[in-house]
């Protein structure tokens, strides 16, 4: 993965990860305790970019920003047919020590890349490690979108964290996580993830990822440089987020409502199918039909809660997941404009030199570059989160359409198989007056 | 409902009668036994009308009125299509002439009026009792009632109901006329039979827990069947936010905002589907609530049982106590205690023309008790034949009416069932396109 250097990919946990280098840095990594943290903020300005393949990249000229713009476009293309890496989450697991208790998640990888030493690997994470591996993504790939992650505190008495269903919850959103992880051109090739995927023990420093997320945000507010004009189409792309997330928010609301409105009738449904049990047993001829309807009414009760259960489980968490997603989206759009801001203010700096004759400095053409670059990256991850999005939505809601089907062709079921049982001894009575 | 049955036509030769004619042949055909009114008369109550005017202690009040129409069937039968005749009544008449019936055939389960105010309503009906839904549904129920009676094997027969159903002046004289009113129980007789009474019918008794049960029964179902819709009616129509937001959220997308809109539209017509869905089952519940109230009629023929029975054991003990004194004076032995028998031991006995007297007036009793008892035995025995018969023929009406009940609740449930199938699918539809 490292450009240019013979460093060999660690695939057995022997390289501590602050020796990992940038995917885009050409140089040699300093060994220093938060190494990650000098190279990200050194290698955008200073090393020379590079192509995930390990080319080096021109970046003198303007037309060379394209022709990365146009490989990366390239990439994109790759996904479907040629896919070549397939993740997994799957099989949690509980464990118990006498310090804590947690849930550790099978990750299974198959594939094709050279970037790989071995075609399949199967390692143990838990969700810390998952919000390490998310913490790299963002640090080292500042201009992408990277995947959320599900919520990492819940509150100890309203959820259980060990449950069944929550477990179930978490380990779909973590699947979802790491396989928009591998279909992304860019991201998929990022070394911290290689790491991840194959690495028997993540041996890293939780601290590592603390401080350079404090860094990062160190950076980007001691920026302070005020943007003149945001592009129209990044304008939009935050208008149509605050938007989208409003209404993500409201379904989210509307949603947990019907589940409440469905739960209290489920309550009452429950002492309404007794009560016909209860009448029957002082019924002769009614006793049959009676009790029948009394059984009705206790399966719809059961498809109810089935129903209740799904939505909660499978519809609420997605919501909220993109809720998540674009927070972090609006997030890398501020930086963007920071990054463009920084530009504008050097830009102007320089204009106001009055030897017109010494060439624009190499930071300021680095500056553009970084701009070009930033705004070229967020432009096809914009494009494919979209495709993604309408993809989810799409697949989301015809599953909330599917189960509310499911329940009521259950209720169908049930209630038709009464009518001829209530018509025959209607039928069987009239013969024997 | 109530059963009407097939419709005999009485073939009067003469197409051409007066419509007191027509009137008296309905009256005359009726002495047939086993016939019912309904056979020959179509009976509706066809509209209900507000009125205002002074009551009875000249304080102004609005009240409802509602239209009753008859007519013969055998004048429809054949061809012709006369003009129905027609009087107006209140609810307060209805409840007279329910309460002739039952004071003038205590033998008889007599049927239920619909209820005076709404009861067992979910949030979203009115217990209003000039709501517009409210008197349709009074309307239907007292339609119903009409119905019952007029089918009656016994009680279509009545004079006073055939008036009810004809005579718009004078009617309500003509029934206190009947002094029926005198001819009640009283609540506390009745009461005081139902504890004393030694040896009624089993029957009767367990007919009469029954009907206990039954109205209990049926009284919680109806209370949470009311919770039950009103919870029902907050689940589908919380849906129709979704056609709101879904319409809000469409505008910024670009493929995906047709699909969004027409779904939100799917979704809006889901939450409006409700509010049908709930009147069917009103219908439903006012089928339950007709036998709920029927239990309380059943329950007073038990009860009149109980008087008869209590009454004959009271006469017959009586009459059992009486031949004891005979006995007593005869040999003047004294068996029982009594106070006479002490002061007239203390007071020095009677001459013997004293107790020739006295014998005399007992044997005279003992005459008359002796019939009294035979009488109310007879009495006993025909309320219990007669009463047991119509039991059995409303037992059978029950099972039979609240089947088709049940039925019909399975079918509202398939079709209600089947409207969301096909919301969903077609929302589907519309997401698929997304």
């Amino acid at each position: 993965m490292s450009a240019g250097t013979t460093k060999s990919l660690p695939s057995s946990g022997q390289k501590p990860i602050q020796e990992m280098c940038h995917p885009l840095s050409a140089e040699e990594c300093a060994l220093t305790p938060s190494p990650d943290l000098g190279n990200t903020i050194s290698s955008m300005g200073e090393k020379d970019l590079s192509l995930p393949n390990g080319n080096a990249v021109d970046t003198s000229s303007p037309a060379s920003s394209s022709s990365l713009l146009n490989r990366l476009q390239l990439d994109d293309d790759l996904d479907g047919e040629t896919r070549d890496l397939f993740v997994t989450v799957d099989d949690p697991k509980k464990h118990v020590s006498t310090m804590e208790t947690h849930i550790t998640y099978r990750v299974s990888t198959k594939t094709t890349r050279t970037e790989f030493d071995l075609p399949e690997y199967s390692v143990r994470r838990r969700y810390q490690d998952f919000d390490w591996l998310r913490s790299k993504l963002e640090d080292s790939q500042p201009t992408h979108l990277i995947p959320p992650l599900p919520e990492k505190f819940v509150m100890k008495g309203v959820v259980d964290r060990f449950s069944e269903e929550f477990v179930e919850t978490r380990r779909k959103a973590l699947d979802k996580f790491l396989k928009r992880v591998a279909d992304h051109p860019v991201l998929s090739f990022n070394e911290h993830f290689n790491v991840f995927l194959s690495a028997k023990d993540l041996n890293k420093r939780q601290g590592l990822a603390l401080l350079s997320k404090m860094g990062e945000s160190v950076k980007y507010v001691t920026g302070g440089y005020k943007l003149r004009a945001r592009p129209i189409e990044f304008a939009a792309m935050g208008e149509y987020l605050d938007i989208f997330t409003q209404k993500l928010g409201t379904i989210d609301r509307i949603a947990q409502r019907i589940i409440k409105e469905q739960s209290e009738y489920l309550v009452e449904l429950r002492e309404y199918g007794p009560m016909y049990s209860s009448w029957a047993s002082s019924e002769e001829q009614l006793q049959e039909p009676l009790d029948g309807v009394a059984g009705c009414v206790a399966n719809c009760c059961s498809g109810l809660e089935d129903l209740t259960e799904d939505m909660s489980e499978d519809f609420l968490p997605v919501l909220r997941e993109y809720i998540l997603y674009i927070e972090s989206m609006k997030n890398v759009l501020k930086k963007r404009d920071h990054v463009q801001a920084e530009y504008e203010a050097k830009l102007e700096a320089v204009a106001f030199r009055e030897d017109r004759k010494t060439p624009v400095p190499t930071d300021v053409e680095k500056c553009q570059d970084r701009v070009e670059c930033f705004n070229a990256d967020l432009k096809a991850d914009w494009d494919r989160w979209q495709n993604n999005k309408r993809q989810d939505f799409r697949q989301l809601l015809t599953g909330v359409a599917d189960k509310n089907i499911q329940y009521y062709e259950k209720c169908l079921a049930a209630w038709e198989s009464l009518i001829p049982l209530l018509q025959d001894k209607q039928e069987t009575r009239a013969d024997t007056n | 409902m109530a059963d009407t049955g097939s419709e005999e036509v009485a073939v009067i030769g003469n197409t051409d009668l007066t419509p007191s004619e027509l009137e008296n042949n309905i009256k005359n055909t009726m002495v047939e036994t086993g016939s019912t009114l309904l056979k020959r008369m179509e009976i509706g109550v066809a509209e209900a009308e507000k009125r205002t005017g002074k009551n009875a202690v000249s304080i102004q009040e609005t009240y409802t009125v509602y239209l009753i129409e008859t007519r013969a069937v055998d004048a429809v039968a054949e061809g012709a299509n006369p003009t129905p005749d027609s009087l107006w009544r209140r609810y307060s008449e209805f409840e007279l002439l329910r309460n002739y019936l039952l004071v003038t055939y205590p033998f008889i389960v007599v049927p239920p009026l619909p209820e005076k105010r709404a009861e067992f309503v979910w949030h979203k009906l009115s217990a209003d009792n000039l709501d517009p839904d409210f008197v349709e549904r009074r309307r239907v129920g007292l339609e119903n009632f009409l119905l019952r009676v007029a089918s009656h094997p016994v009680l279509s027969n009545d004079q006073m109901f055939f008036s009810f159903l004809t005579q718009e002046q004078g009617w309500k004289e003509m029934v206190f006329e009947t002094g029926f009113q005198a001819k009640a129980d009283s609540r506390l007789k009745a009461l005081n039979a139902t504890f004393r009474v030694k040896n009624p019918d089993k029957r009767f008794s367990e007919m009469k827990h029954y009907g206990d049960e039954l109205q209990s029964v049926i009284t919680q179902l109806l209370r949470v069947r009311a919770r039950v819709a009103d919870r029902l009616y907050g689940v589908y129509k919380v849906h129709g936010n979704y056609g709101r937001v879904f319409s809000e959220w469409s505008a910024i997308e670009r493929e995906m905002g047709d699909g969004l809109q027409s779904a939100g539209h799917h979704m809006d017509a889901y939450a409006a589907s409700i509010d049908d869905i709930l009147e069917e089952e009103e219908h439903y519940a006012d089928q339950l609530k007709e036998y709920l109230f029927y239990m309380e009629a059943l329950r007073a023929v038990c009860r009149k049982h109980e008087l008869c029975q209590f009454e004959l054991e009271m006469t017959a003990q009586d009459l059992v106590s009486k031949k004891q004194q005979r006995e007593e004076l005869a040999t003047g032995t004294v068996r029982t205690f009594s106070l006479k028998g002490m002061t007239s031991k203390l007071f020095g006995q009677e001459t013997p023309e004293q107790r020739e007297a006295k014998l005399k007036t007992l044997e005279t009793q003992i005459e008359e008790g002796e019939e009294m008892v035979k009488e109310r035995n007879v009495e006993c025995e025909e309320f219990v034949k007669n009463a047991w018969e119509d039991i059995e023929r409303f037992q059978e009406q029950k099972d039979r009416d609240l089947k088709e009940a049940l039925i019909s609740y399975a079918i509202m449930q398939i079709g209600m069932c089947k409207k969301g199938i096909q919301v969903w699918n077609n929302a589907k539809e519309c997401f698929s396109k997304m």
